[in-house]
């Protein structure tokens, strides 16, 4: 069952710069909230920004991570 | 020659989003969404007063399969205007409470509409998470 500290590193490791706090919406381990910042974003679109957090986890969500629902911003 | 596809699933969607300006693929249906984040989304466009076409992706697996693949984004809900991908709940929620959601739909928001996006139907449901139940966390 993924945790937030998991998702908050994946994201941290794979987006260079990125900062993330991510929350367990539901407490079941699965619905997560994640707020990411990283300086990549600049000059993406939102769906942009949304994508690139997405491919982070590729399969997974959908699998075990059931929804990630996100904010993201460049600065 | 044009290549011969055999995806006649990815087809009929494809051409959904070409027929409809504003197009909603989620789970249920907009009366009775399966899932709190389609609820979500339906509430916001709703407010709008825009009128729109729903999909209901539950009845065949490979209907979100291919809408994934052809929309490059993971997750349902996914709301199209102009056969383009807008987003999905959280995006389409922001979008609503900055005003540019009317904008995006060329509808004047109503005088009544909530500035914040109007909660689900069903006030505080978490996401529908039935099937999640059913995994043993030992």
């Amino acid at each position: 069952m993924p945790t937030t500290d998991e998702l908050k590193l994946r994201i941290e490791t794979a987006i260079p710069g990125a900062s993330a706090q991510v929350i367990d919406l539901t407490g079941g381990g699965d619905h997560f909230r994640a707020s990411v910042v990283a300086p990549e974003f600049a000059g993406l679109s939102r769906i942009e920004q949304h994508r690139r957090v997405y491919s982070v986890f590729g399969a997974d969500i959908g699998g075990p991570i059931h929804a990630l629902s996100l904010e993201t911003r460049a600065e | 020659m044009s290549e011969t596809t055999e995806n006649p699933i990815r087809e009929a969607i494809a051409e959904a989003i070409r027929d409809h300006e504003v197009i909603l693929f989620m789970k249920g249906t907009p009366e009775r969404p399966a899932c709190g984040f389609s609820a979500r989304t339906v509430a916001a466009l709703e407010a709008t007063q825009a009128p729109f076409a729903a999909v209901d992706i539950l009845p065949d697996p490979r209907i979100r399969q291919e809408l994934s693949a052809l929309s490059n984004w993971p997750t349902i809900p996914q709301l199209f205007v102009k056969g383009e991908l807008v987003g999905g709940c959280d995006i389409v929620t922001e979008m609503y409470e900055s005003g540019e959601l009317a904008e995006v739909l060329g509808v004047e928001p109503p005088a009544n509409a909530p500035d914040e996006a109007p909660k689900a139907a069903e006030p505080g449901a978490p996401p529908l998470q039935i099937d999640n139940n059913l995994v043993d966390r030992s």
